[in-house]
């Protein structure tokens, strides 16, 4: 979707402001918020992408204007909704007012912790040719899904250069839906600054995307 | 009580007062919440217990200067680290979980690397732990594609004119890491006092890593 979250290459947002000694969690209900997500999303709750999925569909004024753990509680909240896990009378009351339902892989317990502090695994294989190959010129579909998507704006009709291959992958824009896996193979295309923004872009500037396949065409 | 550090944490750190009726109201949405999923017996407090502490005390950026400064003194590892990152970081074992989708970049005299994710805070966790407000923050994501060099100014980093910068905007599930340049005069330096020289920014490409005069 052409949300709000696509922010590369948008102006006004002003300075970014790096902080010294910054703790990890700076409230302690962020660390909740963000371990509740995580043990969701490992009982097969939701998936990665659909879990990104659920902070992008946030009203923009909500997106912007919420702090970053903000949008994984009301993310995290809504997954949780959307599924019948927990009902809008129990967020109301604070406590569960009838039994949990089943879960795909069971209750997250102490012994699942290692599990969701491993990096997950999103290489799949599949029986087809890459369709392109390291050196390509390609251009990048002028595209629009309503769902989710990895490809961002600023590259949408943009020509550049194969420069990776990362075998083929769990495509994001499928899994969002309903955890199709749908492998695609993926590359790391890389552009010229102006390229992208024009003539009076600094020429010492390249940029790069990771995009599956379905995202380009060849130039 | 499975919060047992709220009121140890609260009014710790001077910020919170600016606006501290909103975040206690988020504290008691989020406490209700995991009530609801504790009763539900969907998790077990402890797990999520375990999760903090873990990206509290365990994961961090020591897991990636560990690998910066193994790549600066042992031109093997750092040329398999640039081959294969997934696979040369998983031969030092300990180090970190790090999965299948890693790519190292090289700094050189050059060439400047920066890392991004526009579309939300992608970021490699394993090797840097979780990122700071400013990498998820709009300003960061917007502008790092489009000004690099703007955006490093606002970090007190500047490059001279000619060195090419290199954006990697992470949109994919994979992960990058800088390497950074050794800095001049570490000659004969153990591993371990490099890696005190590799600052988290360093391995972003928003800063570089420490003057060896900083630590010795």
């Amino acid at each position: 979707m052409d949300g709000v979250h696509d922010m590369g290459g948008m102006d006004g947002f002003g300075k970014v402001e790096p902080a010294a000694n910054e703790p990890v969690f700076h409230e302690p209900w962020e660390g909740r918020v963000l371990a509740m997500n995580r043990t969701m999303g490992a009982t097969g709750a939701w998936n990665i992408d659909m879990s990104r999925h659920s902070r992008e569909v946030l009203p923009p004024h909500i997106y912007l204007a919420a702090t970053y753990y903000q949008k994984w509680f009301l993310g995290l909240r809504q997954m949780l909704l959307d599924r019948g896990l927990i009902d809008a009378d129990e967020v109301a009351s604070g406590h569960a007012l009838r039994p949990g339902k089943p879960l795909k892989r069971g209750p997250f317990t102490l012994k699942d912790v290692a599990r969701v502090l491993t990096r997950g695994k999103f290489g799949r294989p599949t029986n087809t040719e890459a369709k392109f190959k390291i050196g390509d010129r390609v251009r990048c579909k002028n595209i629009h899904p309503l769902g989710h998507t990895r490809l961002p704006r600023y590259v949408r009709g943009h020509v550049g250069v194969v420069e990776l291959n990362h075998g083929t992958q769990v495509f994001p824009d499928s899994a969002a839906i309903d955890g199709t896996e749908n492998p695609q193979w993926l590359y790391t295309v890389v552009f010229e600054s102006r390229q992208l923004w024009g003539a009076d872009a600094d020429p010492t500037i390249k940029i790069s995307v990771d995009a599956f396949e379905p995202y380009l065409e060849p130039a | 009580m499975t919060h047992k550090d709220d009121d140890h944490h609260h009014g710790d750190h001077e910020h919170h007062h600016d606006h501290g009726s909103e975040l206690s109201e988020m504290q008691l949405r989020v406490r209700a919440l995991e009530t609801i999923l504790t009763e539900k017996g969907y998790v077990e407090p402890a797990a999520l217990d375990a999760i903090i502490e873990a990206y509290e005390t365990k994961i961090g950026p020591h897991n990636g200067a560990r690998v910066v400064a193994k790549a600066w003194t042992d031109p093997k590892f750092k040329q398999a680290l640039l081959a294969d990152a997934s696979k040369a970081v998983a031969t030092l074992g300990h180090v970190s979980r790090v999965g299948d989708h890693l790519v190292a970049v090289e700094n050189t005299p050059t060439q400047h690397n920066m890392v991004v994710c526009t579309l939300c805070s992608c970021y490699p966790w394993e090797m840097l732990g979780l990122p700071p407000v400013w990498y998820k923050s709009a300003p960061y994501r917007s502008r790092t594609v489009k000004d690099p060099r703007g955006v490093l100014k606002d970090f007190g980093v500047t490059l001279p004119k000619d060195t090419q910068i290199r954006v990697w905007d992470s949109t994919a599930e994979t992960r990058f890491l800088v390497l950074p340049m050794r800095p001049a005069g570490t000659e004969g330096w153990s591993e371990d006092k490099l890696a005190e020289l590799v600052t988290r920014d360093s391995m972003i490409g928003t800063g570089m890593p420490k003057n060896p005069s900083e630590i010795a």
